[in-house]
């Protein structure tokens, strides 16, 4: 939702990122207020995902240039472990299976540690469980989720669900999802999508890295952002999405101008 | 070493032997002198040796370690710490010697277990059947040597579809110094039999000590067998181990090999599939450190048609460790339609920390589907990333993807107060401080 004078979250000036001395992106301006959603989207290799890993601190990126504000925080200052203590929050497109550690001691392990830094209380084994059980509802999953190794043998929508249920417990003041919707059918997209829904409020942000327009189907942004070689080419409301989806990408590099009336 | 120590150490090993009482069985004293004989054609193997080749045991012979007494005054206080609650058959074997009143067993109806001297008259057909019959030695000293020592040992008999629900801890405690102890283990599970074995090496306190034990398996048609071995010696001692199993007819073995202690640990386990469909499935984990050398040699032979085996084996060498797998499989030509895979995975936490991985695969068959893979590495940097971005600290991250390396394959123990135990081992060894 679009408030007025509602608090800036994040503040992107000019960021620049290269890897292994290629530069990736190319000056990004990008400024997302408290309760709203951002949706970027892209063909492969405009340098979305990689947006999306320099916000959260990924060390294979090296920053070249601009700032990103988070708050009252220099974001580039701060080590990646940082950044989630302070509410920045990443889903992963493609999201780490950890054998041999159970999902609910990981997932108590990074609540606990996230909820320290905020000076608030620990939960204990069992506390937690009644606790992750609850947050569970919103996303559908069964409890037998808890007691397998995170993210091993997992479907491609049990990983994205358990990626919600992090964003769920860690309660981040901005959720970047990367490409949440790959891989998902039908089904797991609405699940994943109404979690989403129920998570976001007034008070904190989302940023949605796709490639399709069918996730903001079910999530639908106040701001969508194209990006092409490295740099937002363009800015609108909702209905750039559906644009994009009839006329594809060409256009815009033909004809650049910011749909009317809307500017980031 | 020069041949001559060799020899001399040998021989000295031998003569401890003369003193020992002659056993009244005729096919057990001859066992034994024929090991004496296969002692002394042998040599102790060096590093010429292909075997051996990563792995020097000369360190072995610069202490005169002669053969361990029994030693009565034990108390079940000193050791029940090493007890599994929900193991309540317990054969415990002190420096090699059987302790009558530190063991236990809760279902004497349905198991045949005991010292073998106890059960020689009462089974004598079906250990003189077995016994020896599985780890040959003529190749073999560490395995003659413990053959020609044979006394006590502990012998578990499944009888004919009987499941056994507790399982049966084989504890073998350390508690002396300069001393070599031969433990000896024979399972056999007969026809349709269900059994869970735990072997276990453990001390009593930090001596300088070698442990050379043999373990000979054997499961009859149907016949499931979980076997988990947890070597947790002295990080002092010597460990040397044999173990062979012999698979029938649509058998099941699993096992579990944990290697945590010892200076100089080898465990050679050959697991031979001698008839249609039977499988195994053969994980081992090795967790070491400061100048530990932990060397794990395993054979899988696959000798009849539609057998399966998967084996994953882990190492994890901090320091100046060093571990090694030799992971050798045959197909043999009749052993069509074998289902075979391997994996090697190993993490070395520091730089001067070694292993040698050399998986082995000699298939004669052409209608089998056989995997093999060996990875040596750091951890990964995206495992790493993925975790600091939950908030965890590049530490945290570190000594999780550690602890979790490891517990992995521990997560396998089918015994919940064992799997506790070895999970607080990992974490114990994995918990880094800052770097």
């Amino acid at each position: 939702m679009i408030i007025a004078n509602s608090p800036t979250i994040l503040s992107v000036q000019g960021l620049r990122a290269s890897i292994n001395g290629t530069e990736i992106l190319k000056g990004i301006d990008l400024t997302v207020r408290s309760g709203e959603i951002h949706a970027i989207m892209g063909l492969n290799g405009s340098g979305k995902s990689t947006f999306a890993k320099v916000l959260a601190g990924h060390s294979a990126y090296e920053v070249t240039g601009g700032s990103i504000q988070f708050e009252d925080k220099n974001l580039l200052e701060l080590p990646p472990e940082e950044r989630a203590r302070a509410g920045l929050f990443l889903a992963f497109q493609y999201p780490i299976e950890i054998p041999g550690v159970a999902n609910t001691q990981f997932l108590r392990l990074a609540y606990n540690t996230v909820q320290t830094q905020r000076g608030k209380e620990e939960l204990d084994p069992l506390e937690f469980d009644d606790f992750v059980r609850e947050k569970m509802k919103l996303l559908e999953m069964k409890p037998d989720f808890l007691d397998r190794s995170v993210n091993e043998g997992f479907s491609g929508g049990e990983k994205k669900r358990n990626e919600i249920l992090q964003m769920a417990l860690l309660e981040p003041r901005l959720s970047i999802l990367d490409e949440t919707d790959s891989g998902l059918d039908i089904d797991a997209l609405k699940i994943v999508a109404n979690g989403v829904n129920r998570i976001t409020n007034k008070d904190n942000a989302t940023i949605l890295v796709t490639h399709y327009q069918r996730l903001l189907d079910y999530i639908v942004p106040d701001f969508v952002h194209v990006m092409q070689a490295g740099r937002i080419v363009m800015t609108g409301g909702k209905e750039l999405a559906l644009e994009l989806e009839t006329r594809g990408y060409d256009w815009i590099t033909a004809n650049k101008q910011p749909v009317a009336g809307v500017s980031a | 070493m020069s041949e001559a120590i060799s020899t001399s150490y040998l021989e000295c090993l031998l003569k401890s032997w003369q003193a020992k009482p002659a056993e009244s069985r005729a096919w057990l004293n001859q066992l034994r002198a024929q090991a004496i004989d296969c002692v002394s054609t042998q040599k102790l193997p060096t590093k010429r040796d292909e075997e051996w080749r990563f792995t020097d045991i000369s360190p072995l012979t610069t202490l005169p370690y002669r053969p361990s007494q029994p030693d009565s005054a034990l108390k079940i206080e000193d050791v029940q710490h090493l007890f599994l609650d929900d193991a309540k058959n317990r054969l415990v074997f002190v420096d090699g010697h059987f302790s009558q009143s530190l063991s236990a067993i809760a279902e004497p109806a349905a198991l045949i277990a005991g010292n073998l001297s106890a059960l020689l008259s009462a089974q004598a057909s079906i250990l003189e059947s077995h016994l020896g019959q599985y780890v040959p030695f003529d190749h073999n000293v560490f395995a003659a040597l413990n053959t020609a020592f044979l006394q006590d040992g502990a012998v578990v008999i499944v009888p004919k579809n009987t499941v056994i629900a507790e399982p049966v801890h084989l504890l073998f405690i350390a508690t002396q110094h300069e001393v070599t102890s031969y433990p000896r283990c024979l399972l056999i599970g007969e026809t349709g039999s269900h059994v869970t074995l735990i072997e276990d090496y453990a001390a009593l306190q930090q001596a300088a000590y070698i442990t050379n034990s043999v373990t000979e398996i054997s499961l009859a048609g149907n016949a499931h067998a979980k076997h988990i071995r947890v070597q947790r010696e002295s990080t002092k001692a010597f460990h040397l181990a044999n173990c062979a199993v012999a698979l029938a007819h649509a058998s099941n073995y699993q096992s579990v090999s944990i290697s945590l202690g010892a200076q100089i640990s080898r465990y050679n386990l050959d697991v031979r599939l001698t008839d249609e469909a039977a499988e195994c499935t053969i994980d081992g984990l090795t967790l070491i450190s400061d100048r530990q050398l932990a060397d794990t040699h395993t054979c899988i032979d696959h000798a009849k048609p539609n057998g399966t085996s998967h084996q994953q084996h882990k190492c994890i060498a901090d320091d100046a460790a060093h571990a090694v797998f030799n992971g050798k499989i045959i197909v043999r030509p009749q052993a069509q339609r074998t289902n075979s895979s391997q994996s090697s995975r190993n993490l070395l936490l520091s730089k001067t920390a070694q292993v040698d991985t050399k998986p082995q695969l000699e298939i004669f068959a052409d209608d089998v589907k056989c995997s093999h893979g060996a990875t040596v590495g750091q951890l990964d940097q995206e495992e790493i990333f993925y975790l600091r971005s939950r908030g965890l600290s590049e530490t945290a991250a570190h000594n999780l993807l550690t602890y979790a390396f490891g517990a992995e394959i521990i997560s396998r123990i089918p015994v919940s107060s064992l799997r506790q135990q070895l999970e607080q081992a990992v974490l114990d060894q994995t918990q880094s401080n800052p770097s």
